[in-house]
Parts: C-alpha cells; structure tokens; sequence
C-alpha cells in the first residue's frame, strides 16, 4: 500500500485525458452533426450524396476500426495526428455520423406549416432554418445527443489502443504495477460515472434554457 | 383602365394523376376584394397556394403586379422561375392561413417583426413601432409580449393577419381564416378583416364557406366547381339570383348546413 495516492493520481491524469477527448470528440462530432444533418436535406444533390456517404461509412464501420485508420494508416497519406487529436477526430467523426441522423430527423419533424408560413413572409432558406426552424428542432435534438455524449464518453476508452493514457489505461497500468484490480476499475468506475452524470446535468439544464420559450413563457 | 394585377393565363395543376386546375383562366383588378366559393375539393386553396408560391404550376402563365410569377428572362428566352425571382415576387404577396401558422417560440410582437426586419432590414425600433401600431388595429395591444400559445384562436388569427400585413403586401390571401375558430371567436376575426377591407386598397383574395360575410367583403364572387369558374358576378347578383344551376344547389346546401348567407 502506500502508494496508493500516486496510483490514484496517474488515474486522475488519465482522467484529464478523457475528459479532454469527451469535451473536444463531442464538439467535433457537433460541428459535424449539424453539417453532414443540414447538408443532408440540401437542395444541391451532390451536397446530400457526399452527407449520406459520411453517415453510412461511420457508422458502418466500427471506431476500433477507423481509430486506427486514423492514426496508423493517415500517416502513409501524408498526415500525422498526435494520439490525442487522432483519437478526437475518430470519436468526433463517429459520434458526428449519428448525430447527423438526429439533426435530419428533428428537421424534418418540425411541421411543414412552419415551412408555409416562412414563404409567406419571404425569409430566404437561412433566415428560415436560423430563426425558425432549428429554434424549434434543437428541443428535440438535445435528450438524443445527450446519450450520443455518453456513448462518446464511454468510447474514449478505445483511444489506448493507441497508446494514449487515458483513465482505462491508467487503470490498466495500475493495475500491473499494484496487482489489485478492484481498486483502480472500481475507481474509474466511480469516474466515469460522475462524468456522464455531468454531462446529462449540464444537457437538462440546456434542455430547460431552448424550451423555455415553448412553454409559453416568455425567456 | 388600369392593368390587372393578378392575371392567371390557362393554368393547369396536377397533383400526380388528379388535375385539379385544367385551364384556368381569370383577373383581378388592383384593389379588388374577391371572394372564392365553391364546394370542397374545387381547387379554392390550390388557387391560393399557387398564388404564395408554396405550390407550383403544371402548365400556364400567371402574372403578379406586371411580371411574371413562375418564369423569367434569360438571354432572350423564357425560362422557370428560380428562387431569387420567386423571392422577389413574393414582397408583393401575404397570406393568412386555416390554422394561423404563428411561430411558437416567439412572441406575438416578434412574430410580426422578425420578417420586417430580416427581409427588408428594419430597424428593429422601426419595426416594434409599427409592430404595436398593427396590434392596436387588430385589438392586441396588451399581448405583445405573449407567447402564441396563450393565445385565444380568435387572437392568434388576429396575430397572424398583422404579421401578413407588417410586409405591406399589395395583395393579402385568406385561406377559411375562421373555419378552425370556435363559433364565438370567429366574428372578432371577421370584424378586424372587414376593416381591412373598407379601409385599405389591397387587393385581396378571400376563400370562405361564411356566405354572410363574402357578401359583406367582396366586390366579386368567383364560384368554383372542380377547377372551373362556373359563375362570377357582384355579391348581390351571386348570392340573391345565381343563374347557374350548379351554384344554386351549393347555396341551397350551404344554407341547408346552418351558415349564413
Ligand atoms: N398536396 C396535394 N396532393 C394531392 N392532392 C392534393 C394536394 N393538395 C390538394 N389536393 C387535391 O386537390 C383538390 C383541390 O384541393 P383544394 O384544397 O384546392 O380544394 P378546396 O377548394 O380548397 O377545398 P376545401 O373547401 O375542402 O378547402 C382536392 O381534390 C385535393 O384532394
Ligand atoms: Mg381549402
């Protein structure tokens, strides 16, 4: 025993790790999810094609998979991620190919009187999804992309495979180095779970902000 | 004599294999109050719709204010409207709708203010002010700051005939704007339309199943049976001694229904 402490602090840098790839991953796959969401439903054909191709590849294949294409075959065309911005790019492409559906779906679930009545004031296509539509379809995205957040969250953990020392592979080294295992999996057990618990936290209170007009109350 | 400032010109409209509109030709002049009848199913809406450009034509020309609503000018030939030309041509036309259309995550005042100032960049000072003036007239001064949903349907239609007319369009549509009303609430909507129509010199073009008031409102009634005008004439002429045989049995079950005449 003894060391203990700085066992448990190697855990906790590897959870800056994953926290760090949780907060940058899910603002890639945002960007993403509204790009790929929104081209998707473009009026310009091959703007749709190339939207659809991104969603079915990424979630065709597994991140395991593309993870490594990302960091270990990108080199041979020229570029090279550090461990962190490859896993980023691999979570925030994957998560943004799932989320894409969800834009597109809250999109076209808002009803087509809504579509009407901006033609009927002549706002432009923009004017009509920046002040009218997303305004209506964010509500409807939130509870959904919430889950996406956890589940990419949870996906962090794969990043070891490439020798990034995120908490699952401190946990692991700990675990080498003490033999105990309950200890280091039962703290970022612990750790994992007050991190989604944060993110749903954080998106209920998103989530009470975009609908308050909705209710009838005035923001 | 003035020019006509709606002019449809053999228009067809096909949903699929249905065609609804086979040939339709009529004008409105400017500043003319026309009334839309017909049993359901005539093309009364279709007619508007096409009107707002939120449904195209299958066939035919239709010219708004001297210009071509669905086709344009390039290079010498004629070719179809694209979204620019259909944007512009729209600044001349409002429509109000069965079921108001209101934007539910803004307030009343922002309903009406928030295409003013994006598509003709009032400031928004500007627009608020006329905003107010346009709610006063339509007796919704206190609800400015209302979200639509606390809103009566009477209201919401009285919101949404503001926010139409905050664009100043030369022509208004009004598609059964009462129909989806409670029976109590449609006479404060009536009252607030009749205004419009006595005191500007819009054109407008108003579809309705209340005989009573399209005879009130209008200059001119159009009947329509399955796409075809079968008889027009003053509201007088129409409603007391139809000539055609069709019209009188669509008033006589009108009448029939319960609604005024
Ligand atoms: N989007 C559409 N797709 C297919 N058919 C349609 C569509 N819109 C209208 N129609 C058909 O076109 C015909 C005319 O419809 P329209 O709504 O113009 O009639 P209307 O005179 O307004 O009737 P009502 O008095 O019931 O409102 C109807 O047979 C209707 O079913
Ligand atoms: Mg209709």
């Amino acid at each position: 025993m003894g060391d203990w402490s700085g066992y448990i602090g190697l855990i906790l840098q590897g959870a800056l790790v994953t926290a760090k790839l949780t907060v940058m991953g899910t603002a890639l796959a945002l960007v993403m999810a509204f790009t790929a969401g929104l081209a998707r439903l473009a009026p310009f054909a091959p703007l749709r094609w190339l939207a659809r191709a991104y969603v079915e590849f990424f979630r065709g294949t597994s991140i395991f998979v593309q993870l490594f294409w990302v960091y270990f075959v990108l080199p041979f065309a020229g570029v090279s991620l550090s461990p962190l911005q490859a896993g980023v790019m691999a979570l925030g492409l994957n998560v943004g190919a799932y989320g894409a559906e969800v834009v597109r779906g809250a999109v076209l679930s808002v009803p087509r009187d809504q579509y009407e009545a901006c033609i009927a004031v002549n706002l432009s296509r923009f004017q009509r999804m920046r002040h009218v539509i997303l305004p209506q379809a964010l509500p409807l995205m939130l509870p959904t992309f919430c889950n996406n957040a956890i589940e990419l969250l949870k996906g962090t953990a794969v990043v070891s495979l490439i020798s990034l020392s995120d908490m699952t592979f401190q946990a692991q080294v700990v675990r080498a180095q003490t033999g105990s295992t309950l200890i280091p999996f039962a703290t970022i057990l612990v750790l994992y779970f007050a991190m989604s618990l944060l993110i749903a936290g954080g998106m209920r209170w998103l989530e009470r902000r975009v609908t308050r007009g909705l209710d009838g109350v005035r923001p | 004599m003035a020019e006509p400032i709606i002019r449809f010109d053999n228009i067809r409209k096909s949903f699929g294999t249905l065609t609804v509109l086979d040939g339709l030709s009529f004008d409105v002049m400017p500043g003319e109050k026309l009334a839309l009848i017909g049993p359901s199913g005539s093309g009364k809406t279709t007619i508007l719709r096409i009107l707002m450009t939120l449904e195209n034509i299958s066939g035919g020309h239709i010219e708004v204010c001297g210009e071509q609503l669905y086709h344009m000018q390039k290079a010498g030939r004629e070719v179809p409207a694209d979204e620019a030309h259909l944007h512009k041509m729209r600044r001349h036309i409002g429509m109000v709708f069965q079921h108001f259309n209101l934007f539910p995550h803004k307030c009343v005042l922002d309903n009406i203010t928030l295409a003013p100032i994006l598509t003709k960049g009032e400031p928004r000072a500007e627009a608020e002010k006329r905003g107010m003036a346009l709610l006063d007239m339509v007796g919704l001064a206190d609800k400015a700051r209302a979200m639509p949903s606390q809103l009566s349907g009477g209201q919401k239609q009285r919101v949404a005939i503001a926010r139409a007319l905050a664009l100043q369009p030369r022509i208004m549509l009004f598609d059964e704007v009462t129909s989806a009303l409670d029976p109590e609430l449609v006479e404060e909507v009536l009252a607030v339309m009749k205004r419009l129509a006595d005191e500007t010199d819009m054109t407008m073009l108003l579809v309705t199943h209340e005989m009573g008031f399209a005879h009130e409102f209008a200059d001119r009634v159009l009947f329509f049976d399955r796409g075809h005008i079968i008889e027009q004439g003053p509201p007088d002429r129409i409603f007391t001694s139809p000539t055609h045989e069709r019209t009188q049995t669509f008033l006589r079950k009108i009448i029939a229904a319960g609604h005024r005449v």
